[in-house]
């Protein structure tokens, strides 16, 4: 008789643990073809708010971290996917060279912000020379909780819109491709071995359209990534709840994610403080 | 104490019309309706302004579009020397644009002539010597189009020049809309366009209220829409632009946190918060409103503080002696009042110093609130008023505690001797500008700009850039 398998049963991840939805939904993912592939957890509002708390919780440590911590940090994200390599590219399904090709793609792109974390500041920062006897410097600082739709590349787009929030020492709370979420769980797996603390990246899955509105319009939520929303009436809404607390809006968009990603999706949730102190004996 | 005689500016410098039109492809011309501008010192009607209905920022707009290809195409090198021309000629006519400011606004000479016009023409300046250098800032050198741009009263010459200087440099041309009580020294400036031979269309100035600036922002052909203002007004903005391709930056509201430790030099703080909250009659989104004090020298500060209060002179504006002018409209006043009611209803002490008000004109005298909550409404909104609230700390971690206890954060301010802990203090609190032993130091070379609900984007220095470019 053969063996029969063991299947992941797939759950969200919220502050660093893997619960499941508290509405106690599902929702069935299918490959292209149409076969069942597993039943992902449906996030429910409740879930999304857990979320933004865990998130909000490990601001402070996180942005406190120093940027040499946060980038060795994201380079044991690096290491750890490079270490399952096989296991994500059987997960996503298009064909073993292609799929390869795309973890490959994902690890370098984490590398490559990993760098950035005690870069960012010597090239958005400066040194500003007032005309009087002060000491001036601009430097560029986290906005706090952001809130990502991630887009339907499930694994090198999530990656992509990820990484450059939390390198920059931002929390995230990502809702997941909702036709191929099973990647975006499993990367879960990854951050939670990656010395990566509880609560900086938060991953839900479930319907895009019930859990981003609420999102947008959280109080608690600084920056808003509607890069996976395709829907234009669906990002109209988020853009005008975001108003309410005026959340940074990074808008809807379709980037080549083997492009080289430029310093822009950083940028987009930082803010730059300038302190003043005055010079003189 | 001394008395000081009276040290008035001459108004002669100044050549007010009786009427202005809009200012519209080079040219001034004439609005639909008109409303007056008054002098808050003393109520006198100092001119009749037009009002741009829809029909004509829709005009503002096409002049701007239309200069835009020829703006955006020239030279970075000769966009440059427009822009220096314009600020030598600000200097050249300081004098008249600081007396038509106070005139207007309600501010003190002393000010608009010491600090608003002086960062004029060095905004103008600054960015002037960015236009032929935008290869070396890291944004590429795309402008966007044709800016929408929407300033308030509080500094209408200073916002204005935060606005048009980076958006020219960029090869952007902009439709300007100043605030209904202060329109005039924008008007001043329309016609240094003109003597600096600006091309037409390349700046349009539309005054109006309220309805003149929702036509701007909404206009479906401006690219870039840059608003200073109320946290109120920003997120209708903000709700006005979802949906579009318009780039939006927002510079809005604060309640900033002045925090002074117990090793203090206490004088100079004392300065510091007097400049932090009466400068410009607090009409200041970065003002130092909420003072934190540390429990120890709350007494030996409040005293001098007192003291130092004592000495201010209200009055006329355009006198050389004067430290606090007007508010600048009666609806600002009554605000002012009602908040500052409110804070007594709620339980903090009210304390101003004997100070005897004009009898026309809108007048509030510095005003202190001690024994106040975090919880009053007096330390949550933002009063625009110099109106000053007081709460106390025991530790550091307290202070950051109740300075960042607020949805806004523009500015804050710390005092203390010990460089680490200003280091520690500068690290910790969610704000745009922190002033250490310092209080509202501006500079063009400097980015401005907050955090949270005070708004996004900066404005000043290489980040202003940002703002101007499709990067």
């Amino acid at each position: 008789m053969s063996r029969l398998s063991v299947r992941k049963t797939y759950k969200l991840f919220i502050g660093g643990a893997f619960p499941r939805s508290e509405s106690g939904r599902s929702y069935v993912v299918t490959s292209p073809k149409g076969d069942f592939l597993a039943n992902a957890s449906r996030a429910s509002r409740k879930d999304a708010r857990d979320a933004v708390t865990a998130a909000r919780k490990a601001f402070p440590g996180w942005s406190g971290a120093t940027p040499y911590n946060r980038g060795q940090i994201l380079y044991r994200i690096a290491e750890m996917l490079e270490g399952r390599r096989g296991q994500f590219a059987e997960e996503l399904g298009t064909g073993k060279k292609a799929a390869l090709e795309q973890v490959d793609a994902a690890v370098d792109r984490l590398v490559w912000y990993a760098g950035w974390s005690d870069k960012i500041a010597s090239v958005r920062g400066s040194a500003n020379p007032v005309a009087g006897p002060y000491f001036n410097l601009s430097t560029p600082e986290p906005s706090g909780v952001v809130a990502v739709i991630a887009p339907s590349d499930p694994l090198l787009g999530l990656v992509s819109v990820v990484a450059p929030v939390i390198v920059t020492g931002n929390t995230a709370v990502v809702v997941a491709s909702e036709s191929s979420p099973l990647a975006s769980i499993t990367l879960a797996e990854v951050l939670a071995t990656s010395d990566l603390p509880g609560g900086v990246v938060n991953i839900l899955t479930g319907h895009q359209a019930e859990l981003a509105p609420w999102l947008a319009a959280h109080m608690d939520v600084n920056g808003l990534d509607l890069t996976g929303v395709t829907d234009p009436d669906l990002a109209l809404r988020c853009e005008q709840e975001a108003a309410e607390n005026l959340k940074r809006v990074l808008r809807p968009s379709t980037p080549d994610w083997s492009a080289d990603p430029g310093i822009g999706r950083m940028t987009a949730f930082m803010e730059t403080k300038t302190v003043w102190h005055p010079a003189g004996v | 104490m001394f008395e000081y005689a009276p040290a008035p500016e001459s108004r002669d410098v100044v050549d007010i019309k009786p009427s202005y039109g809009l200012f519209i492809n080079g040219e001034f011309v004439s609005g639909s309706s008109s409303f007056k501008t008054v002098n808050p010192a003393n109520e006198e009607v100092l001119a009749e302004v037009a009002v741009a209905s829809s029909d004509d920022v829709d005009r503002a707009v096409q002049a701007a579009r239309k200069a835009f290809g020829v703006w955006s195409a020239m030279p970075g090198a000769e966009r440059a020397k427009y822009l220096f021309r314009i600020a030598r000629i600000i200097q050249e006519r300081a004098r008249e644009l600081a007396v038509l400011e106070s005139l207007d606004n309600g501010k003190p000479i002393r000010e608009s002539r010491d600090v608003d016009v002086p960062l004029v023409a060095a905004h103008f300046f600054y960015y002037a010597g960015w236009a032929d250098k935008l290869a070396y800032a890291g944004f590429g050198d795309r402008p966007l189009g044709v800016a929408g741009q929407v300033i308030p009263w509080n500094f209408p010459l200073l916002m204005l020049a935060w606005k048009i200087a980076p958006a020219l440099a960029c090869g952007n041309t902009v439709v300007l809309k100043p605030a209904e009580t202060t329109p005039l020294t924008a008007l001043l400036f329309a016609e240094i366009c003109q003597q600096a031979d600006l091309p037409p269309g390349v700046v349009n100035i539309v005054t109006g209220a309220g309805e003149t600036g929702a036509a701007v922002v909404a206009h479906p052909d401006v690219n870039k829409v840059a608003f200073t203002g109320s946290t109120e007004v920003g997120r209708i903005i903000a709700r006005t632009v979802a949906g579009t391709s318009k780039k939006l930056t927002l510079e809005l509201g604060g309640k900033a946190a002045n925090i002074v430790f117990e090793d203090a030099a206490i004088d100079q703080a004392v300065e510091g918060i007097v400049n932090g909250i009466f400068f410009n009659q607090g009409h200041v989104c970065c003002a130092g409103s909420r003072l934190l004090v540390q429990e120890s020298v709350q007494d030996q500060l409040l005293d001098s503080l007192r003291r130092r209060l004592s000495t201010l002179r209200l009055g006329d504006p355009l006198d050389k002696n004067t430290d606090i002018g007007a508010i600048n409209s009666a609806d600002q006043l009554a605000k002012i009042r009602q908040l500052s009611d409110l804070g007594e209803a709620e339980g903090a002490a009210r304390w101003s110093p004997a100070c005897e008000l004009p009898e026309k004109g809108f007048w509030f005298p510095p005003t202190i609130f001690t024994g106040v909550a975090q919880s009053h409404s007096i330390a949550r909104e933002e009063i625009f008023g110099p109106v000053l609230s007081v709460l106390t700390f025991r530790t550091p971690d307290e202070a950051v505690e109740k300075a960042n206890n607020t949805p806004y954060g523009l500015s804050a301010g710390v005092w203390t001797e010990k460089g680490s802990r200003i280091l520690w203090m500068a690290d910790r609190l969610r704000a745009g500008v922190v002033w250490a032993n310092t209080f509202n130091k501006f500079d063009p070379t400097s980015p401005f700009g907050g955090y949270k609900e005070s708004g996004y984007g900066r404005e000043g220095g290489l980040a202003g850039l940002e703002a101007y470019l499709d990067v």
